[in-house]
Order: C-alpha cells, then sequence, then structure tokens
C-alpha cells in the first residue's frame, strides 16, 4: 500500500516538475511547482519524516511560493511575456540543461544500482529534529540566521532610501 | 485508535462543518441585526431559519458566469482550494477524549500548514479573475496573509513550550490544571488578532473593502463559485475558533455534568459569537495601519511572549 502511495506521490511530483519547466505562463507553472512541493511533502512523511514534511509545506508551499505568485502579480504579465517566453523556448535552448540533467541522472543510477538504502524509514519526531538542530548543528543554525538578519536590514535600508527620495519628490 | 473509526469520523465532521458555516450565515445576520438594533432575516420558518435554505437554492440556480477574459482553469479552480485546505484543517481537531479523524503528532503545524494552503485561493481567484480590483484585493491578502501567518506560528509556540508536543489531544490534557488562555494571554490575544487576518472578515476584511475594491478578489466570482469562496470564510471562522478553544480554553475538558463534546460546541459557539461581536463593533483599520502594527508591534511581543515563557519554562524545571 505504502509503496503505492509512494510511486504516486513520486510521478505527481516528476509530472508537475516537468510542467513548471515547461509551461510559458508564469502563474500556471507556480501552480504546478505548488503542486510538486506537496507531492515532496507526501514522499518526505511516508520516509518517516513528518516535521519535514509540515515545514516544507508550511514554507515552500504556503509563504515562499506565496511570495513568488505576489511578485507575478506585481508584474502583472500578459499575453506580452507568453509570447516572449514561447520565442525563448526554442529547441536548440534544451540542449544544455538536458546534457546536465543526464549526467546527473546517470549519477544517480548509479548510485541506486550500486548502494544499498539509505532511507531506512525511522521516523524521526520534532523533538529530536530540535535536539539536532540546537545541538550538533548550532553553528550552522546561527550562520543561516545570521544571513537571513543581514537580508533584513539590507532590504529594510534599500526600501528607506527608496522612501525618502519618494518623500523628497512629492515635497 | 483503529483505521475504520478514523474513516466514520470523517462523514459527520464535514456534515457537522457544512451544516454549522450554513447556519452561520443566517446566526450572524441574525445577530448584528440585534445588536445593531433592527430585524434581521426573520421570516421564512421559525426565527428565520429557512433563511439558510432559500440563500443555498439562490447560489445553486444562479447564473455562474466565468468571465471571457479570465484565465479559465485558475479562475474555477481557485474557490475551490479555500475550502479543501479549511476542511482539511479540521482533520486534526480534537472534538473530544478519542473524538478525532487523525492524531497526528504534528497535529498544531498540519494545521498551520492548512491554513496557509488556503491562502492560494484567494491570491489565485485575484489573479485569474485578470481585474483590477480582483488583483489589488489578491495583492492585499497575499500581504496581509503572509504577515500575519508568521506570527500566529509564533504566538502558538508558547502554548508548545508549555505542552512540549504538537500533538492537539496532549495540548488539551496539558490544560487539565489551568487552561492556557491564563499563562499564555498574549499568545491568545496575539493568536485571535492574527486568525481574524487570516480568515479576513471584518474588522481586518481589507482584501475586500468593498468601499474601495468592489468585493477584491471575488469581485467577478458568481453563483456556487461565490458560494465556495463564502463557505471557505465561514469554515475558516468556525475553524479558527475550535482552535483556539483547543489551545487556549482546554478543549473539550469542562465539569462532568455535560459530555465533552458538547463542552466543545459550547465554547467554540461562544467564541464565534465573540467574533461576530467584533465585527459589529470595531471599524476596520487602514491596510498600512494594519501592516505597521502587525509587524511593529504585534511581531516584537510575540517573540518577547516567547522568550519569557522559554526563561519561566527553563526555571521551573530546574
Amino acid at each position: 500500500m505504502e509503496i503505492v502511495l509512494f510511486y504516486i506521490a513520486g510521478s505527481v511530483s516528476l509530472i508537475a516538475t516537468t510542467l513548471v519547466v515547461t509551461r510559458t505562463n508564469a502563474s500556471h507553472a507556480l501552480v504546478y511547482l505548488i503542486i510538486s512541493l506537496l507531492s515532496i511533502a507526501v514522499i518526505f512523511f511516508m520516509l518517516g519524516a513528518p516535521f519535514a514534511a509540515a515545514l516544507e509545506v508550511v514554507i515552500y508551499a504556503g509563504a515562499i511560493m506565496v511570495l513568488f505568485l505576489f511578485v507575478v502579480m506585481m508584474l502583472n504579465l500578459g499575453p506580452g511575456s507568453v509570447a516572449q517566453e514561447i520565442a525563448w523556448m526554442h529547441p536548440r535552448m534544451w540542449i544544455g540543461p538536458a546534457a546536465l540533467t543526464l549526467t546527473l541522472f546517470f549519477e544517480l543510477v548509479y548510485l541506486i544500482t550500486t548502494q544499498t538504502a539509505v532511507t531506512s524509514g525511522v521516523p524521526v519526531s520534532p523533538k529530536a529534529i530540535g535536539i539536532s538542530l540546537f545541538g550538533p548543528y548550532l553553528l550552522a543554525v546561527e550562520l543561516a540566521s545570521i544571513l537571513l538578519l543581514a537580508a533584513l536590514i539590507g532590504s529594510f535600508h534599500l526600501g528607506r532610501r527608496y522612501m525618502r527620495s519618494r518623500r523628497e519628490e512629492t515635497e | 485508535m483503529n483505521i475504520e473509526f478514523e474513516y466514520i469520523m470523517i462523514l459527520p465532521v464535514l456534515l457537522g462543518a457544512m451544516l454549522a458555516s450554513a447556519l452561520l450565515v443566517w446566526w450572524e445576520r441574525r445577530l448584528l441585526g440585534w445588536w445593531q438594533d433592527r430585524l434581521g432575516p426573520n421570516r421564512l420558518g421559525p426565527f428565520g431559519v429557512l433563511q439558510v435554505v432559500a440563500d443555498i437554492v439562490k447560489l445553486f440556480t444562479k447564473h455562474d458566469w466565468v468571465p471571457p477574459f479570465s484565465d479559465r482553469v485558475i479562475f474555477t479552480l481557485a474557490p475551490t482550494a479555500v475550502v479543501a485546505g479549511m476542511l482539511m484543517g479540521f482533520a486534526v481537531v480534537p472534538y473530544g477524549p478519542g473524538l478525532y479523524i487523525i492524531d497526528l503528532n504534528i497535529g498544531l503545524l498540519f494545521f498551520l500548514a492548512m491554513t496557509s494552503l488556503a491562502v492560494y485561493g484567494v491570491l489565485l481567484s485575484g489573479l485569474a479573475s485578470n481585474n483590477k480590483y480582483s488583483l489589488l484585493g489578491g495583492l492585499r491578502s497575499a500581504a496581509q496573509m503572509v504577515s500575519y501567518e508568521v506570527f500566529m506560528g509564533l504566538s502558538l509556540m508558547g502554548v508548545v513550550m508549555l505542552t512540549g508536543s504538537f500533538n492537539m489531544s496532549q495540548i488539551v490534557e496539558a490544560q487539565r490544571d489551568i487552561w492556557n488562555c491564563i499563562p499564555q494571554f498574549v499568545g491568545l490575544v496575539i493568536f485571535l488578532m492574527a486568525g481574524l487576518a487570516e480568515m479576513h472578515r471584518l474588522p481586518f476584511d481589507l482584501p475586500e473593502a468593498e468601499h474601495e475594491l468592489t468585493a477584491g478578489f471575488h469581485t467577478e466570482y458568481s453563483g456556487m463559485k461565490f458560494g465556495l469562496i463564502m463557505l471557505g470564510e465561514y469554515l475558516s471562522l468556525i475553524l479558527t475558533c475550535a482552535m483556539t478553544v483547543t489551545l487556549f480554553f482546554g478543549g473539550w475538558l469542562g465539569p462532568d455534568f455535560l459530555p465533552p463534546l458538547v463542552w466543545f460546541s459550547l465554547k467554540t459557539a461562544l467564541l464565534i459569537n465573540f467574533f461576530i461581536l467584533l465585527r459589529a463593533a470595531i471599524p476596520r483599520p487602514r491596510y498600512d495601519q494594519l501592516m505597521s502594527m502587525g509587524w511593529k508591534i504585534l511581531l516584537p511581543l510575540t517573540l518577547l511572549n516567547l522568550m519569557v515563557t522559554g526563561a519561566l519554562a527553563l526555571w521551573m524545571e530546574t
């Protein structure tokens, strides 16, 4: 039963991800990306990582993709951008990415055929994740939060300068 | 808990949620009428209850128009995202001891995930309508819901700290001695405000503020698609109230003379009435006021609450 569910979720995510790349309408591509993230969350859940699955939905599908969609709405892309995208989707464009992806694919096939399964399917509780995040990986957590803080201060600074110039214009 | 029982629970929960949200349409209008010194719908059936049936018949028989300039597929799918996300959220609510659809060990995160997915209904319907009022409404709601989601999650972490679990049943059990609304009062207030912004009801209904945006993201919707959006809003009201009761007001706990399910329903109903009263009593803030209050007051307050709770929890342990 579980293996069937795994293959369903896996094929949904593969199809959705392919469609993300090939869609010419940006909002459709984003909807497929959301579907792809949700199916990956299902896979996480079945591998025994419910916490990672929940965070995948809350953070990736629920927050980051909302911001992507937000930007697409602000840009207000019309039929013009679809036409541009179609022009970009020239068959020759696919050679480079396809070659790189194939390299990765062969590596993956080699690893799957030679290595034993790395995912033993041991359920990981939220508590265990917290303990390892604030134990052995504390430095990585702190570095990531410093990076986020820097981004926050940077965007605040840029926004303030923009607002000041706007204010001077109106005065 | 065997699997069959979980399947049996799905139907009553679905029916109950749908029926309650249908009744709420009438109940809200009646209560608002009473508080504003007018009658409200009181003609059809006893106290006007059958008004619900009339409304549903009207919604089903109305012309369901899809604007030719819209993105048809997304336009049609968007309202279902609202309802589906909210209905999924009901799966983790414990209605009584052992009365739940699923007892996830990440129950609280599951609820947050499902409410954050419901944002897409609003966003995509605004985008697919291809109409400037809808687009602006969608943009506003995206900004509002994403901002308030941040401390909606954070305000609940105090409860999680006191319980030591994301599991909803354990959170209820941990409130046997004292309900979380007392030690986590700040968390409760912030959660209520964030919940109000998440379900974008009055006074935080800026995504659809009618005096400036016609009807916001659902301007182009008609017939049953509009009905679904409204259903989603009422479902989110019920879900937020049920969650508040579970997390802060002891869930199904209560004196023994009433069964736990009744206690749970009573508390939820009381809280829903409170939200309706808020709608009648408080005017709508300006959009920038709403956003700056969120980021400049509520977020620091949530972090402070989290810090104090964590420090106290550590102090009590040692």
